[in-house]
């Protein structure tokens, strides 16, 4: 997705002179591309993410579309404040972009885990969550990036993430897709689980169960429509997150279907609202918390009608 | 001289009319806004969002009585808005909000914001060739905000040269005497020691004051501007309690007698 991103991106910004890149030093290896091309919109402003937020309202009240990137406890909880008053009560056209969704950074530890990041980004308001869940998905949303009005908050994995969606999918920000058509159940992903959630699809379907997989990249704004229609089916429905059981795509949904006036069968699969004190890779952390075949196959046998 | 007392009569009207705090504050900055807007800034009331303009921000947002009341003054809306603040049904919030009316840069009130925003426009602007330049009005206490620290670095490493930081140096904060909450002492060696040109002044001597903002320098550049809290009202001045207490009718008369020169 890292890839994806600033390639997109560096596309953009030989296009459009108002790109403008902001990093609290973090992106070695990822953004000297940028550096290189567009040394005069390009800006270390050393380790200070508070400033980083607010020298980005800046550029972006006048006139700059500004792209600010780093990790996402960082970009996102570190300087919140101005994010708030600076990037959402003034509406500026700031991006924040964060690598690193849920346990990408697993073995780093818990302070580099992003496990708060949709729920409090969905809270803000003017704010747009996008948590693109492969590269293709990646690249819509950067691309459009461009010329969407007000704040927007980027939610990349890591990289190399392989690419789900056929060649050539769009859609608009804002809009979820279906993945995979089902009849016996529906899987609702975002971010970087959409891998996750394609193969537990997959394995079901080899059991003979079928069952609808939804991509997210937005979260705010939710795709309500799309979800109501899923919920008019009366199958059971289930949400797959790197993020806390608090606040993210689960909660999103549970509230859609709370106000819908459906009864379906519904599960969060998400991370324990907890800290980490496990140390492992994103896979092996993944298994420890609980997001596991085992635990989703359990939910679809007993729930769906036989 | 007119405009400048109307500023400070129109401080402690509002205040005293909203029964709303900060009027120490505000009067503490009067003759710096005053100084700014009639005599410093290239700023048209009537084209405010004029590409080229300079731009005020006033980072303390808790002095907004003082911007509103000048912005009124010098024509950006109407002095009528000003019976709109702080109260119920109002258009003019306790800190500031840049929709709120014409000629607001930028929403403040949590402090230690206004200096890095100020920064991205001056980039934006030396970047571009733009001749606006930015000025930024920090509280003496809101320096210590780790974040005003992150953006007094960064403007002196880029050597930003259009970009004007305005210190109100009265000494006081919320809770007390700055330098007993947090030592303040050398503020214009500690901002030099990061980088910029600093100059110290007597924040009521506009002519000083203009004197002093119309040096050029080759970096960023801070005026200490040494002020008193609740300047020009005798029961207010360098006392920490008018940072939250609002006039009453009888102190609002004397203060108004005061600020015309009649007592």
């Amino acid at each position: 997705m890292r890839t994806t991103f600033i390639n997109t991106l560096l596309e953009l910004a030989r296009m459009d002179d108002r790109v403008f890149v902001i990093t609290p030093d973090l992106g070695f290896s990822v953004l000297e591309k940028f550096r290189e091309e567009f040394p005069n919109r390009f800006l270390n402003v050393g380790i200070a993410e508070q400033n980083a937020v607010g020298v980005a309202a800046g550029l972006a009240m006048s006139g700059k579309v500004v792209y600010v990137y780093s990790i996402i406890p960082f970009v996102t909880m570190r300087c919140f404040e101005q994010i708030r008053v600076d990037v959402a009560y003034m509406n500026t056209n700031v991006r924040l972009v964060g690598v690193g969704a849920g346990l990408s950074y697993g073995p780093q530890g818990a302070t580099h885990h992003s496990l708060e990041d949709i729920a409090i980004m969905r809270a803000l308001p003017n704010m747009t969550v996008c948590c693109p869940g492969d590269p293709i998905e990646v690249k819509e949303i950067v691309t459009q990036s461009l010329d969407y009005e007000g704040p927007m908050y980027i939610r990349l994995g890591k990289n190399g993430e392989p690419v789900i969606h056929d060649e050539g999918t769009t859609f608009r920000i804002g809009q979820a897709i279906e993945v995979t058509q089902g009849n016996d159940a529906y899987l609702i992903s975002t971010s970087n689980t959409l891998e996750l959630a394609d193969s537990w699809v997959k394995r079901m379907a080899n059991q003979g169960v079928s069952v609808g997989l939804i991509s997210v990249p937005t979260v705010k704004p939710l795709d309500r429509e799309k979800i109501v229609r899923i919920l008019l089916k009366g199958k059971p429905v289930s949400t797959l997150e790197e993020h806390s059981i608090s606040g993210g795509l689960g909660t999103a949904v549970a509230e859609v279907i709370a106000e819908s006036g459906q009864a379906v069968k519904f599960k969060r699969f998400a991370l324990p609202d907890e800290y980490c004190h496990f140390v492992g890779d994103q896979h092996y952390l993944r298994d420890k918390l609980g997001l596991t075949f085992e635990s989703f196959e359990q939910f679809i046998e007993t729930s769906i009608d036989k | 001289m007119m405009q400048q007392t109307n500023i400070k009569k129109s401080i402690v009207y509002m205040t005293h009319y909203s029964k709303s705090s900060h009027v120490g504050t505000s009067l503490s900055i009067a003759d710096i806004l005053y100084t700014l807007y009639f005599k410093v800034l290239n700023v048209d009331p009537f084209n405010p969002e004029c590409p080229e303009r300079d731009k005020f921000i006033l980072s303390k947002g808790h002095g907004s009585a003082a911007l509103y009341a000048t912005l009124a003054e010098r024509g950006f809306f109407p002095k009528d808005f000003l019976d709109r603040y702080y109260v119920n049904g109002g258009l003019l919030p306790g800190h500031l909000d840049k929709f709120a009316a014409p000629g607001i840069e930028l929403s403040t009130g949590s402090l230690g914001h206004g200096l890095s925003v100020g920064v991205g426009m001056s980039i934006a602007n030396g970047s571009s060739g733009n001749p606006g330049q930015v000025y930024v009005l920090l509280g003496d206490g809101e320096c210590n905000e780790g974040s005003v620290w992150e953006a007094v670095m960064l403007s002196a490493t880029l050597r930003l040269s259009n970009i004007t930081a305005i210190i109100d140096y009265n000494r006081l904060q919320g809770f007390g005497e700055t330098n007993e909450v947090i030592n303040q002492e050398n503020m214009a060696a500690r901002w030099t020691a990061f980088g910029w040109n600093a100059f110290e002044v007597n924040g009521h001597d506009t002519v000083e004051l203009e004197r002093v903002f119309r040096i050029k320098s080759d970096r960023p550049k801070v005026v200490i501007a040494h002020t008193v809290k609740g300047k020009g009202v005798s029961y207010m001045e360098n006392r920490l309690e008018w940072h939250y207490k609002s006039p009453n009718e009888e102190q609002y008369k004397q203060a108004i007698a005061e600020l015309d020169g009649l007592l």
